[in-house]
C-alpha cells in the first residue's frame, strides 16, 4: 500500500480478488439469521422428524437403513438450500440494494463473484454437513469407508446450484427471485429425488427426475456414503458438471450488475 | 489515437419508452476535472454508468481510456474508479472493512489508513455502513472509488449531504488526485462546487449536451456586457438610446428594470445613461454592470433546451429576455 497519489490502476491477481470477495461473502452469510434458519435448522429438524417418526413412508425398514437413506439425502437438501435458495435470495437483494453494482466497476468479474460466492457457500457447508453428520452418528448412522467420494459430489453440486441461483438472481427482480427460489426448492424437495430417490418414481418420471441436479446430488451422496457404488457417483458427477457448465454460461451471458 | 480520458459521441440510451440519452456528445480531457451538470433526469447518471461499463448504449460511440467500457478486462477496469450515487458498499461492513476489502482488488492500492485519515473516517470505528450518516456513507464510497489509485475517477454527486468543512476536505482531495495525474469526471448539482473544482464544464439537459466550456467561457455574456438599472417604468428607450453611441440594445423586463447591452460598457456609457436620466428628471438606481453566474447560465440553457426540443436551435444559446429595442 502507498500514500503516493500517482495513478497506477492495476488489478491484483484474480485469486487475491476472489479471496477477498469470498471472505466478505462468508461474513455476510454467517451474519444472516434467516439464511442460517434455511440452511441449517430446517435440514436438522427434517432429519430428526423423518428418522424418529414414520410420518412419511421412505420405503425402507429398520433404523439403520432409514439413516443410510436419510443422512445423505438431508445433506443434499442442505447443500441445495445454501448454494441455491439462500444464495439466489441474497444476491437478488444485493442487486436491488445496488451493493453489487459497484463491484461491476472493479476488477472483480461476474465469474469471479460467482466463484467467491461458491467458496463462501462451501465454507457454510462445512458447518452444515458437520452438524448433520454428527447428528446422524448420534442417531446411529454409520457411513461407509468410501465417504470421501462425497467431497467432489458436494463441490460439483454446489457449483451447479450456485450457478443457477446466481443466474436467476442476475436477471429477475429481488421479489421474483425470492418467490421462484423458494418454489423451486420446495418442488425439488418434494419431487426432485432428494429424500425419495428418483429410482422409486414411476417411469417416465424416474428417468426425467434422475437427470435433475437435485437427484444427481442426492444419488451421488447416497452412493458415496452408503452403497459405495462408484459408477453411480461418477454418473452423478457428470450430470452435475453439465448443470454447472450450462448455469455458468447462462450467468456469463445474462447476469446484470444493475437491477 | 485520441488522448482524451472519455469520449462520448452521439450516444443514445433508452429505457423502454424513456429516452435517457438523446445523442450525447462530450469529452473528458486527460489530467483535468470535468464537471457534469444537469437537472434531475438529464442523463448524468446514465452517462456515468455507460462510461463505467454498467450499462450498454443503444448506439453511438463511447471510449474510456481509449477502450469500449462494455468490454474491459480486470486490469482495464482497475484503471477506472467509480463512486455511484446509490449503493456500492455492503450494509454490514465498517468503513475500514469496506475500504480494505476493495483495496485488496488492486496491485498497488492507496494506503487505507492514509485514506481514512484524509477523509476523517477514523472516528467511525466499528460503525456499520447502514448506521452511518449520509455524509459518512458518501465519504466511504469516495474512499472505495479512490483506493485503487485509478487513472480516471468518475464521481456521481460526491459531496451530497456533506457539511462545509468536510466538503472542502473532499474538494482538496479531488484536486490532489488530479494534480497527481488522474482525470476526473464529476457529476454535481452544486454550482459552487462545479465552478470551484472543474477545469471544464459540460451542461446536459434531456440527454444531450447543451453547453460546455470553462466557467469563464460559460459565464461571459454572448451578447457582450450588460448594464442593469432600475427607474420609473416605460421610459422612452429610443430617446435614451439616441443619447448613446451606436451598438447598444435596451430592454425593459419586468417593468422598471432596464438592461442595456453592448459589446463593451465604458465609464462614459454609464455617465451618458445617468446624464440622460438627470436631464429627464428620472431617478436611476441600482446601476450594476452584470456578470452572469453559473447558476443563471445553467437555468438559461437547460430551460431553453427543454422548451426548444427539436426546433433546430443551437445548444448553449442563452434566451433573450423581453422586447429588444435597437
Amino acid at each position: 500500500m502507498s500514500s503516493d497519489l500517482a495513478p497506477v490502476g492495476r488489478a491484483a491477481p484474480a485469486s487475491a480478488v476472489i479471496r477477498s470477495q469470498a471472505s466478505l461473502e462468508w461474513r455476510l452469510l454467517m451474519n444472516n439469521g434467516e439464511q442460517i434458519l434455511l440452511t441449517l435448522i430446517i435440514p436438522v429438524v427434517l432429519l430428526l422428524a423423518l428418522s424418529m417418526t414414520d410420518f412419511v413412508s421412505l420405503g425402507v425398514s429398520g433404523r439403520g437403513a432409514k439413516l443410510d437413506l436419510l443422512v445423505p439425502s438431508i445433506m443434499a437438501l442442505a447443500v441445495m438450500s445454501s448454494s441455491f435458495t439462500a444464495l439466489a435470495i441474497a444476491t437478488g437483494f444485493d442487486r436491488r440494494g445496488e451493493a453489487i453494482k459497484f463491484l461491476g466497476t472493479t476488477p472483480l468479474s461476474r465469474t469471479g463473484l460467482l466463484t467467491a460466492k461458491i467458496i463462501a457457500v462451501l465454507g457454510v457447508q462445512v458447518i452444515q454437513l458437520g452438524v448433520i453428520a454428527a447428528l446422524g452418528i448420534l442417531l446411529g448412522w454409520i457411513p461407509n469407508h468410501d465417504v470421501l467420494w462425497s467431497v467432489p459430489v458436494i463441490v460439483l453440486g454446489t457449483a451447479a446450484f450456485a450457478a443457477w441461483g446466481f443466474a436467476m438472481a442476475g436477471v429477475l427482480r429481488a421479489e421474483a427471485t425470492l418467490a421462484l427460489a423458494n418454489a423451486v426448492y420446495l418442488l425439488l424437495l418434494l419431487g426432485g429425488g432428494v429424500i425419495v430417490p428418483a429410482s422409486r418414481f414411476p417411469e417416465p418420471f424416474s428417468t426425467v427426475v434422475s437427470y435433475l441436479p437435485s437427484a444427481a446430488l442426492a444419488d451421488g451422496l447416497r452412493a458415496a456414503m452408503g452403497s459405495g457404488d462408484v459408477g453411480v457417483v461418477l454418473t452423478s458427477m457428470a450430470i452435475l458438471v453439465v448443470w454447472a457448465l450450462v448455469g455458468g454460461l447462462v450467468v456469463h451471458r445474462t447476469f446484470r450488475w444493475t437491477s | 489515437m485520441n488522448d482524451d480520458a472519455i469520449v462520448m459521441r452521439d450516444v443514445v440510451k433508452q429505457f423502454g419508452a424513456t429516452v435517457a440519452l438523446a445523442g450525447l456528445d462530450f469529452t473528458v480531457s486527460t489530467n483535468r476535472i470535468t464537471g457534469l451538470l444537469g437537472p434531475n433526469g438529464a442523463g448524468k447518471t446514465t452517462a456515468i454508468e455507460i462510461c463505467a461499463g454498467l450499462q450498454q448504449a443503444d448506439s453511438g460511440e463511447t471510449r474510456v481510456l481509449g477502450r469500449d467500457p462494455w468490454r474491459r478486462t480486470a486490469d482495464q477496469r482497475a484503471e477506472v474508479g467509480v463512486m455511484l450515487q446509490r449503493g456500492g458498499v455492503s450494509a454490514g461492513a465498517s468503513a475500514r472493512q469496506a475500504i480494505a476489502h476493495v483495496a485488496r482488488f488492486y496491485a498497488q492500492p492507496w494506503d487505507v489508513d492514509d485514506l481514512i485519515d484524509r477523509l476523517s473516517l477514523g472516528s467511525l470505528g466499528r460503525t456499520t455502513f447502514r448506521r452511518m450518516s449520509g455524509g459518512e456513507q458518501q465519504r466511504v464510497k469516495l474512499a472505495c472509488a479512490l483506493v485503487g489509485r485509478p487513472k480516471l475517477i468518475m464521481l456521481d454527486e460526491p459531496t451530497a449531504g456533506l457539511d462545509p468543512v468536510v466538503r472542502h476536505q473532499v474538494w482538496e482531495l479531488i484536486r490532489d488526485v488530479r494534480d497527481a495525474g488522474a482525470s476526473v469526471l464529476l457529476s454535481t448539482h452544486a454550482m459552487a462546487e462545479a465552478e470551484e473544482l472543474s477545469d471544464h464544464l459540460v451542461i446536459i439537459s434531456a440527454g444531450r449536451c447543451v453547453a460546455e466550456g470553462t466557467a469563464d467561457e460559460l459565464t461571459s455574456d454572448p451578447d457582450g456586457q450588460t448594464l442593469r438599472f432600475r427607474a420609473a417604468p416605460h421610459l422612452d428607450r429610443l430617446a435614451l438610446l439616441r443619447a448613446l453611441p451606436a451598438g447598444f440594445d435596451l430592454t425593459e423586463e419586468p417593468a422598471g428594470t432596464y438592461r442595456l447591452t453592448g459589446e463593451r460598457i465604458e465609464p462614459a456609457t454609464m455617465a451618458a445613461v445617468t446624464a440622460w436620466c438627470a436631464e429627464h428628471g428620472v431617478m436611476a438606481s441600482e446601476l450594476t454592470l452584470q456578470q452572469r453566474d453559473l447558476e443563471q447560465v445553467f437555468l438559461e440553457v437547460t430551460v431553453q433546451a427543454d422548451g426548444d426540443h427539436g426546433d433546430g436551435s443551437e445548444p448553449g444559446t442563452a434566451p433573450s429576455g423581453g422586447e429588444v429595442v435597437r
